[in-house]
């Protein structure tokens, strides 16, 4: 294989790393404020994609569009832990996991009746030449990537350096005591729950452009995505990120170097491999209990 | 009390129903009523990997899998009699899972819950595979005969695989209930809830967690392998990641740590999207979707959960 | 009493055959077929992973509705029932089972898909229940020797892709050749029309090859391996999503090959739209019925009135989905074939008449394009005619090609 190909897999593997960055990101959003993966947050990612379809639809200008779905997309994420969570807050872990299967069938099969399955293409904001006329990587591409480390920075800084940030790590890591504190735990999971969800409207919204915007647009996405987020450390937003790219470009250089036949499959056993060498991830946290 | 005579009295009434089951309806309902047992005998498995030990396993469609194909293989390329393909099936799965569990035992909860949904979803593409497609027949996948009753029998294909999965799941439910009650069933309990104290008490941590994988593939595999026999059919788009999914759904919605949560379980995923299809055409797994948040709402422990629960309040009023 | 069904039937049959006796004409009936209702089954992938094709079983609803609104056929209703597999094997067996066995219908009709063909292949003729008009193009459905109750309806993958390799052989014989293939048994059985009609001598003319999972989310790396290794021929075995994905790709790239798109992801609505019109410039395919967003079909009587069923029955079907006219392509030869059974509506004469098909040429095939079956030849569509993409439609260009038997 050429080394000018070589570079060409490894950009276009950063850029659909991009796409599995994003969505990780909105995972480990949601683990960092409930300390459970949403199984749901692919779906709830897709269909916010197709309320901004709709918005655009009715002549909305493109980024009025975008933060109106987002918005949308935070106030939907509330409603849904407030309404359909909250019943099963106190059940065992994996009846949980039930609900959010029975939430990702649910929006899938509505989006596919609403709004039918043919593919649907959808707008870029960026222009459509690429940067400085290269060859490797589109604008949309970059402009996507550019975004997914903006929001990351905001979450960096939300959690980091703001009260409301460290109130929702503290509900989620320990709630009885963060309610000795006088933190509102349940309000907290449910500003988690809409900020995952306007992140996975971000991710969608940049997302449909390059793979089409469809009911099952991200099934595929969500096991590289939780993958990615495992890969870094499902506690480290920054660790889901690159988390993302890794698993992008590997999944690209494994197919193009070992034929594609496979490269499902041998991308997974590499990503495992690195799991059990390092059990928490690149960038996670080892938890030692004290006995 | 629940005295064990009133226990044994009640499980000979189920036995005796289920005998007669086969007479009363027709081949179709006994067909489905063969896979349900062999759903049945799955979830157990996969209740006893995650409802008893506590490890979550989101691939064990995979396990199924591969009895599936073991029994195809067996029987179309090499003749083996159906019946020799089962222990066979268990036989390889047990291995295939205790050399899965190994590595396993670096990962904790959600990471396991990754490698094992890893394993669910790339096991289609490793069936489809070139290199060994003259085995598996590739994407074509393997069509297999169905057994006859042995002569002189006067039944039905139908009931006699019904006979022969009842058998099956019998034998399997009673080693499992053997299984858990004893020494290593309160081992994998209590590696479930408390796993250092269990350490701490001398319980060999490691080998029960990977041993009780290989079993928990044992059983899965066995149904895999019965279930293929019973739908004579095995390709790689049986066995999707929606499988794997539908066995922990199983086990949720009919009880953790639960020998007959594992009926249950086995009776919703067999029946219940058969029901939402009627419901509606449009959006069929929407409703399914529904009857699942609906369970978990009314019954988070399950139906055995559920059960437990009513008869205790009822014998509490009684008293 | 071990079998209620089977001594009911029993019951039936011999009730049927006295009232067939009594009356003068030849009312003869099979099970499912009574003086007011004909009862035809089928298993579709209204969920899963091939959902987009539940429209397929949708607008068959929608036509019988339309057929009983205005009678029936000769005086019947029909009653088509449905049934979910979700793409899934096991699922189909079972549902089939309750269609044959509790439903008791007179025939199948374009159950879906490979897998779930598959399974089922063996079960329906040892009950010998018609297994009409297979919505899958794979080979072995027309096997009357073997399984002399199964007729599939598409044009065969395999000839499909024969018919590609031959116009490469005359036209490009140097080509180099670069194959992207969906990882499953449609997408395979493409291919394997095209290496046998490239056959050993064409063999070498294939320099790249990759597969994708319907799992992937994009195809992108693939064609940037094919791009990579010099091909300027481009074979594309994709559905939908990835052929739109393919199709813009290789434009944006600057790889611009000869591209020919299989015959699934030929849609002007479904792929060529969203890919970019003009990325689509100089495609080629393989077509046997009318693209609905062709503009040269614009005035179409046939497809004027294709339109009005959409807007009248079936309104939330999609017009820019072909898979749409190709449903109503098929339940349209099966109303044909269930109005030629007259009054013999047993499984025997639906088999005959399903299998000496003369010469049908439904309005929204290609023009010059007609169904033909007998005993021997159970391949329904054996035509297709390639076509170019000018930018805004598909020119059929060359003969109306027979892909033989």
């Amino acid at each position: 294989m050429s080394f000018d190909l070589l570079i060409h897999q490894v950009f276009s593997g950063l850029a659909t790393g991009g796409i599995y960055a994003s969505v990780a990101l909105a995972l480990v959003m949601i683990y960092q404020a409930t300390h459970l993966v949403n199984f749901a947050q692919g779906e709830l990612a897709m269909f916010s994609t197709y309320i901004a379809w709709s918005l655009l639809q009715t002549g909305l200008p493109y980024w009025a569009a975008f933060f109106l779905t987002v918005a949308i997309a935070f106030v939907l994420g509330v409603v849904i832990e407030r309404v359909i969570v909250r019943p099963v807050e106190n059940a065992p872990i994996l009846s949980v996991v039930i609900v959010f299967i029975g939430l990702l069938v649910i929006i899938n099969s509505l989006a596919g009746w609403i709004f039918s399955y043919t593919i649907k293409p959808f707008p870029s904001p960026f222009p459509a030449q690429p940067l400085f006329g290269n060859r490797y990587v589109s604008s949309h591409e970059l402009g996507s990537i550019g975004i997914t480390l903006v929001v990351l920075a905001l979450l960096f800084v939300f959690f980091r350096f703001t009260p409301l940030g460290l109130a929702m790590r503290a509900a989620a890591q320990n709630p009885v005591s963060s309610r000795l504190v006088g933190i509102r735990v349940g309000w907290m999971l449910a500003l988690g729950w809409g900020l995952a969800g306007a992140i996975g409207a971000i991710a969608g919204i940049m997302v449909a452009p390059t793979v089409f915007l469809e009911p099952n647009m991200m099934s595929g996405i969500l096991l590289y995505a939780f993958a990615a987020a495992l890969l870094g450390g499902i506690d480290s937003p920054g660790g889901a990120v690159l988390g993302g790219f890794i698993v992008g470009v590997l999944e690209n250089v494994v197919g193009s170097l070992l034929g594609t036949e496979l490269k499902l499959t041998v991308a997974l056993v590499l990503i495992v491999g690195v799991l059990v060498v390092r059990p928490s991830g690149l960038f996670g946290r080892r938890i030692v209990t004290r006995v | 009390m629940n005295t064990p005579s009133r226990r044994v009295a009640g499980l000979a009434l189920l036995l005796m129903l289920a005998c007669v089951l086969p007479f009363v309806v027709s081949n179709y309902r006994v067909f489905q009523c063969t896979l349900v047992l062999v759903y049945a005998i799955a979830l157990l498995g996969l209740n006893m990997l995650t409802g008893y030990n506590g490890q979550i396993s989101l691939g064990h469609g995979a396990f199924y899998a591969i009895g599936a194909y073991v029994a195809a293989i067996l029987m179309d390329r090499f003749g083996v009699p159906y019946w020799l393909t089962l222990p066979v099936a268990g036989a390889v799965c047990a291995v295939a899972g205790f050399l899965f569990g190994l590595p396993a035992l670096r990962f904790e909860g959600l990471y396991l819950s990754l490698a094992t949904f890893a394993l669910g979803v790339a096991l289609p593409q490793i069936l489809k595979y070139k290199g060994i497609e003259h085995w598996t027949g590739g994407a074509q996948g393997i069509v297999i005969v169905k057994p006859e009753p042995p002569a002189g029998v006067p039944l039905t294909q139908d009931q006699w695989l019904y006979f022969v999965a009842l058998a099956t799941a019998v034998l399997m439910f009673a080693l499992g209930w053997n299984l858990l009650r004893g020494r290593i069933g309160r081992a994998m309990v209590a590696i479930r809830d408390q796993p250092i104290a269990a350490q701490a008490m001398g319980v060999d941590t490691s080998m029960i967690k990977a041993m009780t994988f290989g079993v928990s593939a044992m059983y899965t595999g066995v149904a895999g392998a019965l279930g293929a026999i019973a739908i004579q059919f095995v390709a790689p788009d049986s066995f999707t990641i929606f499988l794997s999914i539908s066995l922990v759904v199983g086990i949720v919605v009919g009880g953790l740590a639960s020998i007959s949560g594992a009926l249950y379980g086995a009776i919703f995923i067999q029946f219940i999207p058969n029901v939402a299809d009627e419901i509606s055409k449009a959006a069929p797994w929407a409703i399914y979707g529904v009857f699942l948040i609906g369970f978990m709402y009314v019954m988070p422990t399950g139906v055995a959960g559920f059960i437990r629960i009513a008869v205790a309040r009822w014998r509490r009023r009684r008293s | 009493m071990r079998h209620p069904i089977t001594r009911r039937s029993v019951l039936a049959a011999a009730a049927a055959l006295v009232a067939g006796r009594a009356v003068a004409q030849a009312k003869k009936y099979g099970p499912g077929a009574s003086d007011t209702e004909i009862k035809l089954g089928q298993t579709m992938p209204y969920s899963g992973p091939a959902s987009a094709y539940g429209t397929i079983g949708k607008l068959h609803t929608a036509y019988f509705k339309r057929v009983n609104d205005s009678g029936g056929i000769n005086g019947r209703k029909i009653n088509l029932i449905s049934l979910d597999d979700g793409y899934s094997p096991p699922k189909a067996v079972e549902q089939v089972r309750k269609l044959v066995e509790q439903d008791e219908v007179l025939a199948l009709f374009q159950t879906l898909g490979t897998p779930s063909n598959s399974a089922i292949h063996k079960y329906i003729n040892a009950k010998k229940v018609p297994h009409l008009f297979l919505a899958t193009g794979a080979t072995k459905w027309a096997d009357p020797k073997n399984f002399p109750w199964t007729l599939g309806f598409n044009l065969s993958y395999q000839a499909e892709g024969q018919i590609y390799a031959k116009y490469l052989l005359k036209n490009k014989p140097a080509a180099k050749i670069a194959i992207l293939y969906q990882n499953d048994d449609y997408g395979k059985d493409v291919l394997k029309g095209v290496k046998d009609g490239l056959g050993t001598a064409g063999a070498k003319l294939i320099v790249a090859e990759a597969s994708y999972e319907v799992t992937d989310a994009t195809v992108d790396s693939q064609i940037l391996t094919l791009q990579g290794s010099g091909a300027d021929t481009f074979i594309n075995i994709t559905t939908p999503k990835f052929g739109a994905q393919a199709v813009r790709k290789a434009w944006d790239t600057g790889w611009k090959p000869l591209h020919i798109i299989n015959n699934v992801s030929a849609s002007v609505g479904s792929v060529l739209v969203p890919a970019g019109l003009d990325k689509s410039v100089g495609l080629l395919t393989l077509q046997y019925y009318k693209d609905p967003n062709d503009p040269q079909w614009k005035d179409d009587p046939s497809m004027l009135e294709w339109r009005a069923f959409m807007g009248r029955y079936y309104r939330d079907g999609d017009p820019k989905d072909a898979a749409n006219l190709y449903a109503y392509l098929t339940v349209q030869t099966m109303v044909h074939v269930l109005k030629a059974c007259g009054n013999d509506l047993t499984r025997e004469n639906l088999m005959k008449q399903a299998t000496n098909i003369r010469n049908l040429k439904l309005p929204l095939l290609l023009p010059g394009m007609s169904l033909n079956t007998t005993p021997d030849d159970y391949f329904l569509v054996k035509q297709g005619q390639l076509a170019r993409f000018t930018g805004v439609q598909w020119q059929g260009f060359g003969d109306v090609l027979s892909t033989g038997g």
